[in-house]
């Protein structure tokens, strides 16, 4: 009793340990539970506002939205055909790409190269993933473009011993900005990137599990081949989806590259334009409410492209946790 | 032995292969430093960083669009760390193993690539559209939305890292589980939270799509964030575009400024991580 008193006296007394007071535990964890809840709500949010600023473009043209390749801010009669066709070209042709050399970039650095190299060259291929994308866009536009027609559409088109399937298929004017070059930039941005995941799923493969392999006497290709790529096949899958999801919604790159016409490109190296780069373009400068609500439309569409994508990437890494 | 052969030669050119593979891509990794700072370099100079963007054929800098940046980013920073961290705490310490922990998560990965456009269209409708205009507020809540998936991804797996002794010996001393949280596990943690908002900072720090309808652009000095607001990317894009010498090279510096900012943050952030690593 004399204790407490004398307690009492110097400090105010105190029935519970610091931090324990019931109310201050209940606020804390409701804001955690807040933000959480608040990323969901953001989500949700986007595709909401989505849907609603592109309802009257899907009212006004209904199913003809996609098919069609008009786009005419004059007559205001949109189409989201040529766009949706370009976007998915590009990212495609630049996963065609980019997925060999990740694959290559990946498993040299896990199974060839000294450890010691192996660190800063996998840093160094990162770091190519944190560049910004308007960077890349600028480097596609100054650099690559102009030697791409110089090097390789002129040449290319003044050559008359092609076939005429491969003619066609080159059309377009020499400027180095087209559909083709576009793909280029995408892989380039998006090798890193997938490199980078797919060294991560490699080193999660045991050890005896190769060792098993080499000791059976195969070669590195066959244990590559036959023993690490099956025993990550799902991931790898995730990887791919991961590049694609990636591909589909970079803006700023594309936008530079691509050439920005609209409708259906004719042939690899015809300018096109992507849902993105369209967005990018013509948004802040909509001359209409049915513009602007054909370009939220198109980002409807975007979104649930990539989401689709995303989502399916993400399960199938998520079910490689072994 | 035919086959062995044969087996040894296939080998071969895989690792040969694999190898050129890496090469290439470090080729671009250093082609496109090289051209930034071939073309970039040059032009930095004291204009830079204290005159604001010219008409073409007059002197200026970069200053509006930098300083446009540096408020929107931090804008974005400040709601990416607050609900970032929380979020993520709250995946790792409370409810990250529940069905709706397990959605949260997912839908967190899942907007950590979401396209950035979409992120600036959605903040046009709820906040430019409504309040009619432009502004600075709009474009740093796009740049935070960027920045939140990776700042609570980080912040849940470095948590998740910090050994369950630690908490309970908190909790044996009788504090609540907030308290050990906040003045325990986050401590502990310090370093890898500072990664993530590193890594979140780099992320929008070169970000163009989602400003180009939210805070628009400004070719003027601007502090007021209830104004259109210039920032370095949009300033880039607008100049790398025109038909003008000057801006173009003005592009370049912008770029290469940008570049070293993210390229410097992310090499922090990785020695930051490293050091917490180790035991």
């Amino acid at each position: 009793m004399n204790a407490t008193t004398m307690d009492s006296e110097t400090a105010p007394p105190r029935e519970t340990a610091p931090g324990q007071s019931e109310l201050s535990e209940t606020i804390f964890r409701g804001l955690c539970f807040g933000a959480a809840t608040l990323l969901m709500a953001a989500l949700a949010g986007v595709v909401i506002s989505l849907a609603i600023g592109g309802w009257p473009a899907f009212k006004q043209f209904g199913f003809g939205f996609f098919t069609s390749s008009a786009w005419n801010p004059v007559t205001e009669d949109y189409g989201a055909a040529g766009p949706i066709v370009g976007t998915v070209v590009t990212s495609v042709l630049a996963l065609v790409i980019a997925l060999p050399l990740a694959v290559g970039v990946s498993v040299f650095l896990v199974e060839f190269c000294p450890r010691n190299i192996a660190k800063p060259i996998a840093v160094a291929v990162e770091l190519l993933a944190g560049i910004p994308s308007i960077v890349y866009g600028m480097w596609g536009l100054f650099v690559l473009a102009p030697w791409f027609a110089l090097h390789v559409q002129l040449p290319l088109m003044t050559s008359t011993s092609l076939p005429g399937w491969f003619q066609a298929m080159i059309a377009g004017i020499p400027n180095g900005a087209n559909i083709f070059t576009a793909s280029l930039i995408l892989a380039i941005m998006i090798l890193p990137y997938m490199s980078a995941v797919f060294r991560e799923l490699l080193l999660t493969i045991p050890s005896q599990v190769r060792e098993a392999a080499y000791g059976l006497g195969s070669t590195n290709f066959e244990v590559v081949s036959k023993v690490m790529i099956p025993y990550v096949r799902r991931g790898a899958v995730g990887v791919v989806m991961l590049g694609l999801g990636r591909a589909l919604g970079e803006t700023m790159a594309v936008t530079f590259i691509i050439g920005n016409s609209h409708g259906f490109p004719h042939s690899l190296f015809d300018s096109g334009s992507t849902i993105a780069s369209t967005i990018a373009n013509e948004f802040a400068e909509a001359t209409s409410d049915m513009h602007t609500s054909a370009l939220i439309a198109l980002g409807l569409v975007l979104f649930i492209l990539t989401f689709a994508v995303l989502a399916i990437a993400r399960l199938l890494l998520a079910s490689e946790k072994h | 032995m035919d086959r062995t052969l044969r087996r040894k030669i296939t080998n071969s050119i895989f690792v040969v292969l694999c190898a050129a593979a890496t090469l290439v891509a470090l080729a671009f990794l250093v082609m496109i430093l090289w051209s930034l700072v071939a073309k970039g370099f040059g032009g930095i100079d004291a204009n830079i960083f204290t005159m604001t963007q010219p008409a073409p054929g007059s002197p200026g800098g970069l200053l509006n669009g930098i300083l446009g940046s540096i408020l929107m980013c931090a804008l974005g920073m400040l709601l990416a760390i607050v609900v970032g961290i929380l979020a993520g705490t709250w995946l790792a310490e409370y409810g990250g193993k529940t069905a709706y922990g397990q959605v949260v998560r997912f839908l967190n990965d899942v907007l950590l690539s979401a396209p950035s456009i979409l992120v600036g269209l959605f903040v046009y409708e709820i906040l430019v559209k409504p309040f009619h205009g432009f502004s600075g507020y709009a474009g740093g809540v796009a740049l935070g939305l960027l920045a939140v998936p990776i700042v609570t991804r980080t912040t849940e797996d470095m948590l998740t890292l910090q050994p369950n002794t630690l908490r309970e010996a908190g909790m044996a001393l009788g504090a609540g589980r907030g308290f050990v949280i906040r003045s325990i596990i986050w401590k502990a943690a310090g370093a890898g939270l500072f990664t993530g908002g590193l890594l979140g900072f780099a992320r929008i720090s070169g970000e163009t799509a989602p400003l180009l309808f939210t805070s628009l652009g400004n070719q003027f000095v601007n502090l007021k964030m209830s104004q259109p607001m210039g920032s370095l990317p949009t300033t880039i894009f607008q100049f790398a575009l025109s038909a003008y010498d000057d801006w173009q090279r003005l592009a370049w510096v912008g770029a290469l400024l940008i570049a070293i900012a993210v390229l410097a943050v992310n090499i922090v952030g990785r020695l930051v991580a490293r050091e917490t690593h180790r035991p």
